[in-house]
């Protein structure tokens, strides 16, 4: 186990290059499940908000 | 549609309210004419790449010491990263006015080979911009500890990259000209596609200067810009025409 | 082209729906894959016999860079149909390769530089592989930066698709330049991937990069389903995808006649 973990004398490079991998790419999940939702919820908001020209009449403030 | 018949109605239409030309020849012909014209009333605009380039160069003795044999080895370093960012620097003469002033459009629509308009446009300004390295290399190259016998071969290496090096760099001139003024992008996006010509280039000049023979990268910065020739002028009229929109 | 199965893959409602049905298959089969090339790297895989137990690197080293070549690729490709043929969808897979992209040669030139500093006693020493990597960052950078330059997304898409293509065939141009650059001047060693002529090593290797693989695509496909919605305004698909109400559309003759239900009652005066 702790020859495991020394990595034959490498540590000090085997596992921090492992760990950047890591990293990287956990951050990249996490960077194209925050634009996914992000493009959701802009079209969502598009989609609510897009009254159909000739009814809006003028009227008093809207709820 | 022959060169001729292009050119003798290019001259009539010279005059001022004549008819336009109607070949590409004739046309493409026009454009470099109209080009050279303004760019040698604007002298100094014109000359700026030509100042930069004889400046650089000089900051690296200056740099370093001023020891012949030592400014030998890096005279190929120099002259090449010293012509390629004076070509970055010539690259915003380009487009930018004639995109500015609408003559681009003009060209867009005009009804002949855009490709061909463009690579004219392009022609004139290494004319303008790229020959002038070529011309003073061998005066910069001596200043650098080159010895005499190198000199021819580093003008034909300089003369090959400086066209491949206008090609390229009319691409990105061409995809940033929609752009507010970023000439640290256009940098970005030319000078990776340009190293190819960079180490073939330095390579030639630092195997002249040694004495050896530079077929080698001769060959391969003569195929890189017989590429560029063929293959450029559809980039930067796709790029151009994005730009205009 | 006709191919009905090309035409349905480029439209962006099927594309979507059918993108979100495959995402989870390829993320769980890339994280289970992944994991059982990672236990077989580090602990079933033999010491090398020069390096050690340090070699382990070429393990995400390897696949990363692998993974950048092929997202550009793809990348280009995808712009290149999506100029030619006028497919958002394409373009809108072009527009999420670039930062998995440009983080696959970030790994693969960190875990270079970490490699190469036990291996050659410094952690940059102009290595022909990893200085293509390096320009091969400028590259996804650039075409970054390029379209964030432009506010309409429809002319980023195609700037940057004339980009693309530009940079891939100069691509092994400059690799092969840099080869031959390096070739010249130092017998450098290059981080090949030498002695791994034995199973239990490229076993792994093999593992990790079909790992990597279906992690591009399960990554790909989500990036992808948000650029699709960025590309498709006011297409009525989105508002039945995302379970929100369809905008009303005005069915009716006349200015009076209007459908009373969707209108909140107010007051007037």
């Amino acid at each position: 186990m702790i020859h495991f973990l020394q990595m034959g004398g490498y540590a000090m490079y085997v596992w921090p290059a492992f760990a950047l991998a890591f990293i990287v790419l956990a951050l990249n999940i996490a960077w194209a499940r925050r634009s996914l939702r992000s493009a959701q919820a802009e079209a969502r908001r598009r989609v609510l908000s897009a009254v159909p020209e000739p009814l809006r009449e003028p009227q008093g403030p809207q709820p | 549609m022959t060169a001729d018949g292009g050119k003798s109605e290019a001259v009539a239409s010279q005059a001022p309210a004549s008819e336009a030309p109607r070949s590409l020849a004739g046309a493409a012909f026009a454009v470099m004419q109209r080009d050279l014209r303004l760019a040698l009333r604007r002298s100094g605009d014109t000359l700026q790449p030509l100042g930069f380039f004889v400046i650089v160069t000089t900051l690296f003795p200056l740099a370093l010491q001023p020891d012949l044999s030592l400014l030998r080895d890096i005279a190929p370093a120099a002259l090449w990263v010293g012509a390629l960012l004076a070509s970055l620097l010539a690259l915003d003469l380009l487009f930018r006015e004639d995109a500015q002033d609408g003559t681009l459009e003009q060209l867009a629509l005009c009804g002949l080979p855009f490709t061909g308009l463009l690579a004219a446009k392009t022609a004139v300004h290494w004319l303008l911009t790229g020959l002038p390295l070529v011309v003073i290399a061998p005066l910069i190259a001596t200043a650098l500890g080159a010895p005499a016998t190198a000199v021819p071969a580093i003008v034909a290496a300089l003369l090959l990259g400086t066209v491949a090096l206008s090609l390229i760099g009319a691409v990105g001139a061409g995809l940033t000209m929609g752009m507010k003024r970023n000439g640290s992008l256009m940098a970005l996006l030319v000078l990776p596609l340009a190293v190819p010509v960079l180490i073939f280039g330095a390579q030639a000049t630092a195997l002249a200067i040694a004495g050896e023979p530079i077929a080698a990268p001769l060959y391969l910065l003569g195929a890189m810009a017989v590429l560029a020739v063929t293959l450029a002028p559809w980039a930067v009229a796709a790029a151009v025409r994005i730009g205009l929109e | 082209m006709s191919w009905v199965w090309f035409h349905r893959f480029g439209s962006p409602p099927h594309f979507y729906r059918l993108s979100r049905r495959l995402v989870p298959w390829f993320a769980w089969s890339a994280l289970v894959v992944c994991v059982a090339g990672l236990i077989d790297g580090l602990v079933f895989a033999p010491p090398d016999f020069r390096q050690g137990d340090g070699y382990r690197i070429i393990f995400v080293h390897v696949p990363a860079a692998l993974l950048s070549l092929q997202v550009y690729v793809v990348m280009a490709a995808s712009a290149a149909i999506g100029l030619i043929w006028r497919m958002k969808v394409a373009h809108a897979v072009a527009a999420s390769c670039a930062t998995l992209g440009a983080s696959f040669t970030v790994v693969a030139l960190g875990t270079g530089m970490l490699w190469g500093k036990p291996m050659w006693g410094a952690y940059w020493a102009w290595d022909p592989r990893l200085t293509s990597e390096l320009l091969l960052l400028f590259l996804y950078l650039g075409y970054m930066g390029l379209r964030s330059g432009f506010d309409d997304t429809a002319r980023a898409d195609r700037a940057s698709a004339v980009l693309a293509i530009v940079g891939v065939v100069n691509v092994p141009i400059i690799h092969y330049s840099v080869v031959w650059w390096n070739s010249l001047h130092q017998g450098s060693t290059l981080i090949g991937a030498g002695g791994i002529a034995v199973p239990s090593m490229w076993v792994p290797l093999v593992t990790m990069i079909v790992g990597f693989e279906l992690y591009f695509i399960a990554l790909l496909l989500i990036r992808t389903r948000g650029e699709i919605l960025r590309r498709e305004r006011n297409a009525h698909w989105i508002a039945e995808a995302l379970g929100a109400p369809p905008p009303t559309a005005p069915a009716y003759g006349g200015a009076s006649g209007h459908p009373a239900a969707h209108r909140p009652a107010v007051q007037r005066g």
